[in-house]
């Protein structure tokens, strides 16, 4: 599956762009700004119906303009298909398959695989746990539209039975029937998610670690752990043993919205051990881990940007992850850098097709 | 802020009124009220005493609770209605959905919401416990749940189910082809009759 072509109308700095894709590496020159990095997102939109950056819509519309739209035609199976996306100031965003306009986005979602390769993966190892968790369910439900369904009825389900513990303390009342309703919710839900995240984790650690030996080419052992509640105790156990302390706190203390997922580098967590160029090379080992997953349940190559990837990394691990690349497993790739020195060097690793592009304030010209 | 310059002030408070309904600006409601002042004296008295009527003199059925011009509203009190079937809905407007489908002979109980800590309602601010009181006392063989299909929804089903669970009655829920989240009202006639005579045991209607 790749993008063969795309224009674009107002997004972000992008005025009027139309660009003719490579089926398998496309090279962005630009400095800092000139809107590399926009067209990576532009690409990103028409898989996901939203912005890597942004979640408001409304900001990617161009300053001073209406609306934005974004083409693309796509092969996917050796097929035909025309993706839009056009967003006006203060309205809906309209969502088009081949000139049908989609309900409900998600049943877009998982027709275009893509994985995107940031600096901002960076908040993966940073922020709390939520961007971990955050991580997981993206990529399960890339793949699984249930466990989407099962995520919003738990999430409103904790939420309502957070509202009922500081009802019961409000006004001074208690009824464990009524809590124990809503209980039944968070377990009916909470063990199918439960179950597929463990899934994930466990069939994605081996090839994680394959991937981070074979970039870092270092001794050290990396390890990816998922931390649950449920792993102990059966989440109605879990429910019962901790409902005082729920009643006090007025919050759900327990169950899969507190899960974890640890990184760990020769057992300690890489966080606080690792050094910059281990730390990157663990987000982007995750990453392609990621890639190998959903290229192995959706059947197909997904759309991989490398978005200023070069950045922190030695020369040595670039070398490793261009030859990554190159291999049969991977299509189409889009990647970004402020100037040709990186780029030269992957292109003699990489025979195939190629093309080089210059991007400066707004505009996008193939120049190779 | 209320910048208009109105010729009159009971013109003015005629606006203010209309606007105060849902979906009316004031614009509209302007629109609406210099409609009304084009009309023959006769018809917008009727227009206003047919709403003055509504407030003052609307029942609510004491049995079922659905609006009503009686007492016992013209279900209830019908004599060829299927007096142990019993049809559980949130509101008055789901009532007149079933009745439009023409597929259902039993009663109804509305019950006036659905459990949702969120907004503030519990059991206790639904007809739950007279609706526990039916089953006991009259004969009711058959419950049908027929909750929106949402997390409040199912969630006030379940809790329903539960208190009655020991009871002789057979609880059953609309087998549903519409997708999760929609409410009742968006679905069509004939989708809703079929889904009421396809009814489902409510046990197996769950993964519980
Ligand atoms: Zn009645």
């Amino acid at each position: 599956m790749y993008i063969d072509e795309i224009s674009i109308l107002n997004f972000k700095n992008l005025k009027d762009v139309q660009v003719s894709f490579s089926s398998r590496l496309n090279c962005f020159i630009g400095n800092n700004g000139a809107g590399k990095t926009n067209l990576m997102d532009a690409v990103y939109y028409l898989s996901f119906c939203k912005s890597f950056f942004n979640a408001s819509d409304q900001i990617n519309i161009m300053h001073n303009e209406e609306f934005f739209i974004i083409n693309g035609i796509y092969n996917r199976f050796n097929s035909k298909e025309a993706v839009s996306c056009a967003l006006q100031k203060g309205q809906k965003k309209l969502f088009k398959r081949n000139s049908k306009i989609y309900n409900k986005l998600a049943d877009h979602i998982g027709l275009l695989p893509l994985v995107m390769i940031s600096p901002s993966d960076v908040n993966l190892l940073l922020g709390g746990s939520a961007e971990r968790r955050k991580f997981m369910d993206g990529v399960i439900s890339q793949y699984d539209p249930n466990y989407l369904d099962d995520l919003i009825h738990y999430n409103r389900a904790v939420f309502q039975r957070n509202n009922l513990l500081r009802q019961f303390t409000s006004e001074n009342y208690f009824d464990q029937e009524l809590l124990s309703v809503w209980d039944s919710r968070l377990i009916e839900h909470g063990n199918r998610i439960h179950l597929k995240r463990s899934r994930f984790v466990k069939d994605i650690i081996p090839v994680f670690q394959k991937y981070y030996s074979f970039i870092s080419m270092e001794n050290e052992r990396v390890g990816l752990a998922h931390q649950s509640d449920l792993y102990n105790s059966s989440f109605e156990l879990l429910l019962n043993d901790n409902v005082n302390r729920d009643r006090a706190l007025q919050y759900t203390t327990t169950g899969i919205h507190k899960d974890e997922l640890l990184f760990n580098i020769d057992e300690y967590p890489i966080k606080k051990l690792g050094s910059q160029g281990q730390k990157k090379t663990y987000l982007v080992a995750l990453k392609m881990a990621q890639f190998n997953f959903i290229a192995e349940i959706s059947g197909m190559k997904p759309i991989l940007l490398l978005d200023d990837i070069f950045d922190k990394l030695d020369r040595n691990r670039v070398e490793q992850i261009i030859k990554l690349v190159s291999g049969d497993q991977f299509g189409q790739i889009f990647i970004t850098d402020t100037n040709r020195s990186h780029l030269d060097g992957i292109l003699k690793e990489m025979a195939s097709d190629f093309r080089i592009f210059n991007v400066t304030s707004g505009s996008i010209q193939q120049i190779q | 802020m209320n910048t208009e310059k109105y010729p009159s002030a009971l013109l003015e408070n005629a606006v203010n009124e209309f606007s105060k309904l849902p979906g009316i600006g004031r614009k509209s409601a302007l629109r609406l009220v210099l409609h009304l002042l084009r009309q023959e004296k006769e018809t917008v008295t009727a227009f206003g005493q047919s709403l003055i009527n509504l407030r003052n003199e609307i029942k609510t059925c004491r049995i079922c609770h659905n609006i009503s011009d009686t007492e016992i509203c013209k279900i209830c009190a019908s004599p060829v209605r299927n007096r142990s079937l019993l049809c559980i809905v949130e509101n008055i407007r789901d009532v007149m959905l079933f009745e439009n489908t023409h597929q259902f002979n039993g009663l109804y109980h509305v019950l006036g919401g659905v459990i949702s800590p969120m907004d503030g309602i519990g059991p206790n601010d639904l007809e739950i416990t007279s609706l526990i009181e039916r089953c006991t006392n009259d004969n009711i063989s058959e419950l049908i749940l027929a909750l929106p299909a949402t997390m409040e929804g199912d969630t006030t089903s379940f809790y329903i189910y539960r208190k009655i669970k020991d009871k002789p009655v057979k609880v059953t829920t609309l087998s549903r082809g519409v997708a999760i989240g929609d409410d009742l009202e968006y679905t069509d006639e004939i989708t809703l009759g079929r889904s009421l005579v396809n009814r489902i045991p409510y046990e197996n209607s769950t993964g519980k």
